[in-house]
């Protein structure tokens, strides 16, 4: 059905998104329990930092991730000289690209969800002898579910998509770094290609469906059960 | 032993209030709604700090702010039962009943479930428990947390009439069964005396009286925080002697005075607690002969407010060694010529009466 540019490139998307969503999850929600529940110095800046990568142009973020992360960058040099491991130009770098686009996407969809949870609840559970971090795991997060769930998904739709930071980042390299939006866009490039163009956009698209149908569902299972059923 | 001393400031309300309540029974904290009373609970729990002050529960430091002292709310042992049911909506109710089960609890779980009737709602899921049926569960779990000290925030709001005197009813039992000092803010004198044994006054921030009940419904100092419409006073009797042909029964009061009830008051041999409104108790210098009251007690005039100006009197009686409240209009005050130390007769038209089976009901006595 697929041929194999095409489940090729498939493969690597859903990797590069999986591992990415999985990447950011955790610190996603923590930053977004701090934000929604605590009141610090830099409050507003740690804000204005998740949210950077939802109003800067793509490119500018993979330039960035190449400064401080390539070869020759801070971090990057680092990380060569200790681990032998580079991130451009690998699928581990476009899926850190992913992930740094999808960020705030998560952390905002998680923040709404906290926020939304009733703080009498938790100083209930408080006052019945649960400390911080038993609140959190027992009642904060299971009641966000639902958010933390279209967070994920939310996340991991916008990394599937990610392009200008991952080409920027991480190239471009067929096999390795090569997921469906670059993909198109090198078919794009080529002239006559345009059937081939139109089946990877379907792709495209029959994947996004598929995620956001996929939380909702999860979602509503979520939801369906804290909800009265026995009235 | 609970002992408090704390001062917080609340936008244009300062807090500070002092307070001491023992180690048994259900101290209510009565006053106006924003006079500070859940503030003050919320401080006990550890939900706020105090800017200054100290708070002790039998002998431990919870909170000092001069030594730099704070327990943790998770740490301090106390149930909180909050104005809202506050039930996890993601647990069934055993599942929040068990969320804070303390290990002394584990073999009270059966008896808690049972005391409060909420033993067929266990599977259940929150969302769908009616609120009066919600607030059981929270206060039973509470209880199962082992509490040292249970702190209950206006626990009946929001309930309609029946509702609210089955939780009552709940509540009154459980202060007698289980021994746990409870602390229950309110501003309806109705539950105040179905429940309380001590009574401290909550008024701007600050807590202006306290001491036992009955003792307080006899100042009249506090006529102004306690005397409204349905200010009341209360007589301790023990039932008697059966009247079938009447439908009634004879109370006796530790003074040896009998008073008629109905019949379904209680069991022979029962003691009760008698709530009697002061607008439902007359005054006359000599028992009537031709009368339909019924109820009808010797009595001496202990003390009034005849001095400030007002369209009626407030007076406290004294019978053996109890104390009744009683309002009469000035105009009748002064015709009758009443004063201090004057032996009077008081004629009581209504009661309501404060069983084991039940909070309290109201009948009416002539």
């Amino acid at each position: 059905m697929l041929t194999p540019l095409e489940s090729e490139a498939l493969l690597i998307s859903l990797r590069v998104a999986g591992v990415a969503v999985g990447a950011i999850l955790v610190p996603g929600v923590a930053v977004a329990w701090l934000l929604a529940r605590f009141e610090f110095p830099g409050k507003s800046l740690l804000d204005g930092l998740v949210h950077l990568p939802l109003v800067l142009p793509p490119v500018v973020v993979g330039y960035l991730l190449l400064v401080t992360l390539g070869r020759n960058g801070v971090i990057g040099q680092w990380l060569q000289a200790w681990f032998h491991f580079s991130l451009p130009f690998s699928w581990q770098g476009a899926a850190l690209a992913g992930g740094v686009m999808a960020f705030p996407l998560l952390v905002r969809a998680v923040r709404l969800s906290l926020e939304a949870v009733d703080p009498g609840l938790e100083a209930a559970a408080r006052t019945l002898g649960a400390n911080r971090l038993r609140v959190l795991m027992t009642i904060t997060l299971p009641l966000a579910l639902p958010g933390i769930i279209t967070g994920a998904v939310l996340a991991f739709a916008r990394a599937l998509s990610e392009f200008g930071a991952t080409m920027t980042f991480a190239s471009n390299i067929p096999g390795e770094t090569r997921t469906l939006p670059l993909a198109l866009y090198s078919l794009i490039q080529m002239p006559g290609s345009e059937a081939a163009a139109a089946r990877l956009c379907a792709i495209s698209i029959v994947v996004a469906m598929i995620s956001l149908m996929a939380s909702e569902a999860l979602a509503r299972r979520t939801r369906r059960r804290m909800a009265p059923r026995d009235r | 032993m609970l002992e408090l001393d704390v001062t917080r400031q609340l936008g244009d309300l300062t807090l500070a209030a002092s307070l001491t309540a023992p180690e048994q029974g259900v101290t209510a904290l009565f006053g106006e709604s924003g006079s500070g009373k859940t503030s003050l609970l919320r401080l006990m729990a550890g939900l706020d700090r105090p800017d200054r002050g100290v708070i002790r529960l039998d002998g431990e430091t919870l909170v000092d702010t001069g030594r730099g002292v704070w327990v943790p709310p998770h740490r301090r042992r106390l149930g909180v039962v909050f104005q809202e049911a506050r039930l996890f909506p993601h647990y069934r109710v055993r599942g929040n009943l068990r969320y804070a089960l303390h290990a002394s609890m584990q073999g009270e779980f059966e008896r808690i479930v049972a005391l409060l009737g909420i033993g067929h709602l266990l599977d259940r899921m929150p969302g769908s428990l009616s609120g009066g049926e919600a607030r059981r569960v929270s206060i039973g779990r509470a209880l199962l947390s082992g509490p040292r000290l249970l702190l209950m925030d206006e626990p009946l709001t929001g309930l309609d009439g029946a509702r609210k005197q089955e939780l009552l009813d709940y509540i009154a039992r459980l202060a007698r069964e289980v021994e746990i000092p409870i602390i229950f803010v309110s501003h309806d004198t109705d539950e105040l005396m179905a429940v309380a044994t001590r009574l401290a006054l909550v008024e701007q921030g600050r807590i202006i009286a306290s001491g036992e009940l009955d003792d307080m419904l006899a100042r009249l100092d506090l006529s102004d925080q306690l005397g409204g419409f349905e200010a009341s006073s209360r007589l301790h009797a023990v039932l008697g002697q059966p009247e079938p042909d009447h439908r009634l029964i004879r109370a006796q009061l530790a003074d040896g005075q009998q008073l008629l009830l109905p019949a379904d008051a209680g069991a022979p041999g029962e003691a009760i607690a008698l709530r009697i409104r002061v607008r439902d108790v007359a005054l006359a210098l000599e028992a009537p002969r031709h009368t339909s009251f019924r109820n009808l007690l010797a009595a001496t005039i202990e003390a009034h407010d005849a001095e400030r100006e007002r369209p009626t009197v407030e007076l406290t009686l004294r019978i053996g060694s109890e104390r009744l409240r009683s309002r009469v209009t000035r105009h009748a005050f002064d015709e009758l010529g009443l004063c201090r130390g004057q032996a009077v007769v008081a004629m009581i038209r209504s009661v309501s009466l404060s069983t084991s089976g039940r909070a309290q009901r109201q009948d009416v006595m002539d």
